[in-house]
């Protein structure tokens, strides 16, 4: 499996690719979400929503073979891509490398313009969220 | 179309610029307007030539400021058709032109077991301050169905209608839809039960001409912000009677008469309502916005705006998984919609890649969404500087991202 930091530097230039033009940059995101491994409909509940996003994120955790294994959806297609770039650079890894991964991808594509202050305050709780199911799958460990 | 739309472009220096690459098409209208050059100029001509404090200095610019200020107080009266200036009152806006009368006239006139009346496609702002006074006062809010058009059922209205009834509270034109309701034969109604009626004209007074003596209402609630004018700035009108008889929102200087520590008498309306220095730069450059609409005239802005509405639902109608939102008869250029398999957000975002601003989401409407059985919808609102061009632009945008989802 690549490491945290080769994934991340193959988006970069994967959105570097795509430049400025804002349009093919949001079709490639939404494209994205659609590889996302399908969300077993009894997860799509209340309990699983992401706070603090406008759109609905459902997101999920469970830990195989020690690693954290991530499933997510969302109702609009540019969430789903958005969350799937995450999963890409944090699903099936160890708690601890999640907890101490630096995601320097999103500054280096520039998330911030291209998905606005309001989507950029979502993106943030689903790090937090995802980082928040490493940490209890990494307390029960430790128990 | 006698409208001169290159003309009326060229004072709206907003408008000119690009975003993302793509020449700027400004869609949402209903939830602020650009302002046109004069306002701009009164703005900026105001804090360098008047600026002072209002009503109270004893010198020139302290005089010149409060005619500028109590001028535009008179041109809202004109605007409005009110019998006079007085029953013209300076809020921050919509919101706290309904909140001042929910506080006022809601804590003197309404109690336990009275009933207020408002409908299914409110604003929270015209629904929000009504629960918390209901909620304090033990009164109780009933609320008019609608139809799946997007329209008042009246004769459900006429049903809830009792005397118990204190006030009706309603929208003259929906944000969400742009049905406009009618507001003359529910004032009447209202009238006849002995109940007050509240219009909120957030989003008829920049499209329709709103005659308060006609319609009878006793309240009308509006924003500059959205008649092409400053942001932070509203009116309230009232009827003279309702608005003596109504306690004083806001305790503080201007609103007083005289003030001692036993007893403090208060000032004459409208200044009653307006506590603390008011918002004078604001109010001096809405002049300017009015002036810029009545320089149009409110019958050609109708019609041109009637002309917008009419080709982007023939345009729109084209598309394949184009689901319009509110299909009433009688509305203002607010063309609502959904694409079929496809999330709102997704729609606006890709629109706004491509230089096109509409609003997306339940617009401050969630009980009429959850009515409709819709999450949100993508909202397009025409005014007078938009043109078909940019409706045609609009159109093949759509047209390409609605084929994502519907081959």
């Amino acid at each position: 499996m690549s490491s945290i930091k080769d994934i991340q530097d193959e988006i970069v230039s994967e959105f570097e690719i795509l430049g400025d033009d804002k349009e093919s940059t949001i079709y490639f995101i939404m494209e994205l979400g659609a590889g996302l491994e399908a969300l077993p409909e009894v997860a799509r509940v209340e309990d699983n929503i992401i706070k603090g996003c406008q759109s609905k994120v459902w997101l999920i955790a469970e830990e195989q073979d020690g690693k954290v294994h991530y499933m997510a959806d969302s109702n609009t297609d540019i969430t789903k891509g958005l969350i799937s770039l995450l999963l890409r650079v944090l699903n099936n890894r160890a708690p601890e490398e999640i907890l101490n991964a630096k995601l320097d991808f999103v500054e280096r594509i520039g998330m911030g313009s291209i998905i606005g202050s309001q989507r950029s305050n979502g993106f943030a709780s689903m790090i937090k969220q995802i980082k928040l199911f490493a940490f209890a799958i990494q307390s029960n460990q430790n128990v | 179309m006698n409208f001169d739309i290159e003309k009326i472009r060229s004072l709206f220096p907003l408008l000119h610029q690009e975003v993302h690459g793509k020449p700027l098409i400004y869609f949402d209208n209903a939830a602020t307007t650009q302002k046109p050059q004069s306002v701009l100029d009164a703005l900026t001509g105001y804090y360098n030539h008047d600026n002072s404090n209002i009503h109270r200095g004893a010198h020139a610019l302290a005089d010149r400021a409060t005619r500028y200020f109590e001028e535009t107080r008179e041109t809202i009266k004109d605007f409005i058709h009110a019998r006079e200036a007085a029953e013209i009152i300076f809020t921050k806006g919509t919101t706290e032109s309904i909140n001042l009368v929910a506080s006022t006239f809601g804590r003197k006139f309404i109690g336990s077991g009275d009933e207020i009346i408002i409908s299914t496609m409110e604003h929270h702002s015209n629904i929000v301050p009504w629960q918390m006074l209901c909620e304090e006062k033990g009164a109780i809010l009933k609320i008019i169905p609608i139809s799946e058009s997007g329209e008042i059922l009246f004769e459900e209205f006429e049903k809830l209608l009792s005397p118990k009834t204190k006030l009706v509270s309603i929208v003259h034109a929906s944000n969400a839809l742009g049905t406009i309701n009618p507001v003359r034969k529910i004032i009447q109604a209202a009238h006849s039960l002995g109940a007050k009626v509240l219009l909120d004209g957030a989003q008829s007074t920049s499209h329709l001409e709103v005659d308060v003596q006609e319609l009878d209402c006793d309240f009308l609630a509006f924003s500059a912000h959205k008649l092409y004018g400053p942001t932070g700035l509203g009116v309230l009108y009232g009827k003279r009677e309702i608005l003596e008889a109504m306690p004083p929102f806001h305790g503080g200087g201007e609103m007083i008469k005289e003030v001692t520590f036993e007893k403090t008498t208060y000032n004459e309306i409208p200044f009653k309502f307006e506590a603390g220095t008011p918002n004078i730069a604001d109010v001096i450059a809405f002049k300017s916005s009015l002036d810029f609409i009545n320089g149009l005239g409110k019958k050609a802005i109708k019609a041109h705006e009637d002309e917008l509405l009419a080709y982007a639902n023939e345009k729109m109608g084209e598309i394949k998984g184009f689901i319009p939102v509110g299909t009433a008869p009688e509305k203002v250029s607010v063309l609502s919609f959904n694409i079929n398999g496809m999330h709102p957000y997704d729609v606006g975002m890709m629109l706004d890649a491509n230089g096109i601003a509409v609003r997306t989401g339940h617009h401050c409407t969630q009980p009429l969404m959850k009515r409709l059985g819709l999450e949100g919808t993508v909202r397009a609102s025409f005014a007078v500087y938009n043109s078909k061009l940019e409706i045609d632009s609009m159109a093949d945008n759509v047209a390409k991202i609605a084929r994502i989802k519907n081959k």
